[in-house]
């Protein structure tokens, strides 16, 4: 028996680089704007939960800072993962699944602008075998790349298509650091590798930004919300670490999500992914068993505008919208971490 | 005017690890100049090992020697070198099953250009001359018969 909770109030920003904001600065409107959507101060919250990461910010426990964000006096029950803010959604989730609050403030934020991702992501790796030699993100997710076009799964054609739909999606979304209206297939194929075989457009668009999401069950949801975005499912998993020891064509951990989420248990009118690279979406796309109904990225997507640690909950945040404005009944919001898809985390969400 | 403090800051991390008995025995190999791997209970090898079975979690204890040669699965090209990497000059990344190993491990590729590597190609270990039980110890792999 789980309790019936909602996203009723999203809020999020998103830039290719806040050179002279504080993430205290970053995170003030943001979580302003998503408590004062449904009239609330932090008085109203029951719990708070945040995801960040030390290795951006360059400072431990970097996250006590940014409550001065949220106003911690007097004091407020809390908690913070090093981890993209959809964990934290989980974690919220489960509190209040447990009872004895109704509401819940998750946010998240990143800032990888000041330094070099590609290369500060080494720093995820297994500090023995990988780590040492500092192979930056766009290279491991080469050899994924190369691993996929030898097998025949993809080929460069269905890579520059997703990379096109994102493009050209984004065009329209304020949100979005990359995004072409021009951009085609053959325009896409004519980029140079930055990784070869992967090529700019192939991998997603670092941006600095910041997401904030208010969660409210049962009746209170409904005070709160004229259409709010159901939790109908929300289920995360893990594949092993080493990359030789799995089938790089593949992503199980997200397939086992999707499944204990109840994905396919009716028709996705949205799916929102955050894959980091063209490759990854593609095979989010199989392994969530998404059909041509599924509108997928339709705004662009992490590949328009990547936030480490928030993109997942920025797609969670994009997915809900489309519930709250009446876009759609049913849509899905993924989540991301670790090296090649190792960790996937899915939330299925309904309109009433 | 009163004097200015100052103080230094010293970024580190002032903890020892010990490796254990399975990465522990593949990075003393390293330094002795051989490629250790493990052996799961299906009879396949685990290179790099593990203390574990990465599907059931079974401890791990078998090693078994593998390489020196193997098969390139993957590979990219990395130019400019990253600066925090053990390679100064522009190199290939690759994923490399060794002879006697199911699994490919992630090291450097020692060519001139991307043109010299394709999926499929023999390679080999070249190590360093002087060896520390570290994962650069390999100093990368070089095509077979290119000499060590």
């Amino acid at each position: 028996m789980t309790r019936d909770i909602a996203v009723v109030s999203v809020a999020q920003s998103q830039e290719k680089a806040l050179t002279h904001t504080t993430e205290v600065e970053l995170m003030v409107p943001i979580i302003n704007e998503a408590r004062g959507a449904v009239g609330f101060t932090q008085d109203d919250i029951g719990f708070t939960c945040s995801g960040s990461s030390d290795f951006l910010a360059g400072q431990a426990f970097s996250f006590v800072h940014t409550l001065d964000a949220v106003g911690a006096v007097p004091p407020i029950s809390e908690s913070h993962v090093e981890m993209d803010g959809a964990w934290a959604l989980y974690e919220s989730w489960v509190k209040l699944q447990i009872g004895g609050i109704d509401t819940a403030l998750v946010y998240s934020y990143g800032k990888s602008s000041p330094g070099s991702l590609r290369d500060v992501l080494s720093t995820q790796l297994d500090p023995y075998y990988l780590g040492p030699l500092w192979p930056d993100a766009f290279a491991m997710a080469a050899l994924q790349a190369r691993i996929m076009l030898e097998s025949g799964v993809v080929n460069e054609q269905r890579l520059a298509e997703i990379a096109v739909r994102s493009l050209n999606g984004a065009a329209d979304n304020p949100l979005a650091v990359r995004s072409s209206a021009d951009a085609t297939v053959d325009s896409v194929l004519a980029e140079e590798p930055i990784a070869d075989p992967l090529r700019p457009s192939d991998c997603a668009a670092s941006a600095d930004g910041g997401v904030a999401v208010v969660l409210a069950a049962g009746d209170r949801a409904r005070e709160l919300c004229e259409r709010p975005a159901w939790i109908r499912g929300i289920d995360h998993r893990i594949d092993p670490h080493q990359p030789g020891v799995r089938d790089l064509t593949r992503a199980p951990s997200a397939r086992k999500a999707a499944v204990e989420a109840g994905a396919g248990n009716d028709r996705l009118d949205a799916a929102e992914l955050a894959a980091p690279f063209t490759t990854q979406e593609h095979i989010l796309e199989a392994e969530l068993g998404l059909g041509s109904d599924t509108a997928v990225n339709a705004t662009g997507g992490a590949l328009a505008g990547h936030t480490m640690m928030a993109a997942g909950l920025m797609r969670i945040a994009d997915a809900a919208r489309q519930i709250h404005d009446g876009r759609a009944d049913r849509v899905l919001g993924h989540a991301a971490s670790g090296l090649f898809l190792q960790q996937n985390l899915v939330c299925v969400m309904e309109g009433e | 005017m009163a004097e200015r403090l100052r103080a230094d800051l010293v970024l580190e991390y002032p903890f020892t690890r010990t490796t254990g008995p399975v990465i522990g025995a593949f990075l003393t190999g390293l330094r002795e100049g051989i490629v250790l791997g493990i052996r799961r209970p299906d009879g396949t090898v685990l290179c790099p090992p593990t203390e574990y079975d990465p599907e059931t979690s079974a401890p791990l204890t078998e090693l078994v020697e593998v390489g020196p040669g193997g098969e390139l699965v993957s590979w990219t090209w990395v130019d400019p070198p990253r600066s925090q990497s053990p390679w100064d000059q522009p190199h290939g990344l690759g994923m490399i099953r060794l002879d006697g190993a199911d699994t490919p491990m992630v090291h450097g590729l020692l060519v001139g250009g991307p043109d010299e590597l394709s999926v499929g190609m023999r390679v080999t270990v070249r190590w360093r001359s002087e060896r520390e039980g570290h994962i650069a110890d390999l100093e990368g792999f070089v095509p077979e018969g290119a000499g060590q």
